[in-house]
């Protein structure tokens, strides 16, 4: 860990601290101190660029994880600055007054995962998806299949096959069994 | 290079507050998502006061495809296919970032000669890409004669992907592993024979649409990106050039073979429509010389794919990386996350017109003339695509 993510690390309790290789670092804050942490990182230690936000859906914990990547032209390090929220009524602080791409993101991550950031211009706005009602599509548990097969009508004389099912009969036919 | 921008607490990012359409004065209009001076399908929601432009907001979602969704879905090898067409006229920028990234989770090696050729295909998929560009800019600001000639060369340069590639759009040549096949007999010589017709387009332009009266007159100041808007609004690739900030991917953190090749970072200091179509004017330039650079010394033999795992049950240990690209508008990024299964746990595609077609637009659409929104919206090379994957 290099001496400015030591002290930072003391001062706003950073864990998971994992260098995925030279030049990009992941960490993890907690969700109260991560606005504080990422303007921090923006005003004092050189991470102007807020190269994306988004989300993993993390179902089997109940939590969602939202990403910002940050980056630091100066010394061509990126920093991809990890924060937990609970999956039920997910919402987070706005960054929209740190960047002027973040109010996208964040209308985006409201949209497709239904994260919620008080505050962030046109939050409730449509953003790619024009009168939405199901779940949020993004969210693991959303399934595209079934919505398609509800929403919309399949042509007569069209089936589709499992890939990795259709691969194994084309090129192994004679071994059969579990693939 | 400019001196990087200090954070104001006073700057507001924010949209700005709407406009009272009760009061009579303003007129709403809506440009696109099919129109002529749109750049992709989106729409520009206009608010207008006599000819110019008070407010404009941005409407994306008429492409969007759902990519990240269905790749989370798909196995790794049947995601190569998928990724190409998130940003169509630059599929290739889409193959290498997701073929590097999975295999450096993968922790596969690529031969050397597969580098040359995945950098060389890179660079010919800039240039095609800029030639069609070219055409776009000239046509928003009425000068149609040089999009009949660039896209006339576009489709020679896609003559030549086909012939590599067996593809003229999606090429799906760079694979996880390397790439699909080696370059085919003649083809270098064919290449640089287009290269040269190219070069000598590129000279045309010049004289027809660089020292045209009517194009300079319309698209000098228009449009104009001030030094402490750069990092604030998240501006990359020649719009941030343009005004004079030197970054370049391929020579800050240079990936494949950039940093055996000769090339310096062109900048520019107006900032303004002009000035962002010059830059990418000499940039194409560069691109033919790299081209040249590298047709001379990628190597002729030596193997162009790694050994690969059985792709149909190939499971990539839990891991997470961020891998970018400078493509045609600045950083193209590919951020993966493995959990260990034959699927990917989650993609995020990272294109610059995220910002530069809904912020950046946004705020210099604002005392605009309505005639010139499609030269601006042209001038920040914007794909759609790429915002709503």
């Amino acid at each position: 860990m290099n001496s400015m993510l030591e002290r930072l690390a003391k001062e706003f309790r950073i864990t998971d601290v994992v260098e995925r290789r030279p030049g990009l670092t992941t960490i993890k804050v907690d969700k109260d101190l991560a606005e504080t942490l990422i303007r921090e990182l923006r005003d004092r230690e050189g991470y102007t660029h807020l190269n994306f936000m988004t989300a993993i859906d993390r179902i089997e914990d109940g939590l969602f994880t939202l990403v910002y990547m940050l980056h630091n032209y100066a010394d061509k390090s990126s920093l991809s600055v990890h924060v937990d929220i609970e999956r039920e009524d997910a919402e987070m602080t706005s960054i929209h007054t740190l960047w002027a791409q973040a109010w996208t993101y964040q209308r985006e991550l409201r949209e497709l995962w239904g994260i919620r950031f008080p505050g962030s211009p046109r939050q409730d706005e449509d953003f790619c998806l024009e009168g939405w009602e199901d779940i949020p599509p993004m969210r693991r548990e959303f399934d595209t299949v079934e919505f398609c097969e509800r929403t919309f009508v399949s042509r007569d004389g069209r089936h589709s096959e499992d890939p990795r099912d259709h691969m194994h009969e084309v090129m192994f036919p004679n071994r059969g069994g579990d693939n | 290079m400019a001196q990087l921008p200090t954070h104001s607490s006073a700057w507001d990012m924010s949209p700005p507050e709407p406009v009272d359409l009760s009061s009579g004065k303003y007129v709403k209009l809506w440009q696109g998502p099919q129109h002529p001076g749109i750049t992709g399908n989106m729409s520009l929601e206009l608010t207008l006061c006599g000819d110019e432009i008070v407010e404009c907001k941005t409407h994306v979602g008429y492409l969007h495809r759902g990519f990240e969704k269905f790749m989370e879905r798909r196995t790794f090898i049947q995601n190569f296919t998928v990724v190409c067409r998130i940003a169509v006229p630059e599929p290739t920028f889409n193959e290498y970032l997701y073929s590097a990234a999975v295999e450096e989770l993968a922790g596969i090696e690529v031969p050397e000669r597969a580098q040359w050729l995945r950098a060389l295909n890179l660079e010919m998929m800039r240039l095609a890409s800029f030639v069609m560009w070219t055409g776009g800019m000239s046509g928003a600001f009425g000068l149609y004669t040089v999009p009949n000639w660039t896209l006339t060369y576009r489709d020679y340069l896609l003559d030549l992907f086909e012939e590599l590639t067996g593809a003229r759009i999606y090429h799906m040549y760079i694979v996880p592993g390397g790439v699909r096949n080696p370059l085919p007999d003649g083809w270098k010589e064919r290449t640089l024979e287009i290269l040269k017709g190219t070069e000598k387009l590129l000279y045309e332009v010049e004289r027809v649409m660089f020292n045209n009266a009517v194009f300079k007159a319309r698209s000098k100041g228009l449009g104009l990106i001030t030094p402490d808007m750069i990092d604030p609004y998240g501006i990359v690739g020649p719009n941030a050039r343009a005004c004079g900030f030197a970054r370049d991917l391929r020579k800050d953190e240079p990936y494949l073979v950039y940093d055996q090749l000769d090339f310096e970072v062109i900048t520019g200091t107006a900032s303004d429509a002009y000035e962002r179509a010059w830059v990418r004017q000499q940039e194409m330039h560069q691109c033919i010389d790299l081209i040249r650079q590298m047709l001379e010394r990628t190597p002729d033999s030596g193997p162009f794919q790694a050994r690969m795992p059985n792709v149909l049950h190939w499971k990539i240990p839990p891991g997470e990386t961020y891998l970018k690209a400078e493509c045609t508008r600045g950083e193209y990024g590919y951020y993966l996350v493995t959990d260990g299964s034959e699927y990917l746990r989650r993609v995020h595609v990272r294109g610059p017109s995220y910002t530069h077609a809904i912020a950046v637009m946004e705020r210099l659409a604002v005392g605009t003339n309505i005639a010139d929104i499609a030269g601006l919206m042209v001038s920040l090379h914007t794909y759609p695509p790429e915002i709503e994957r």
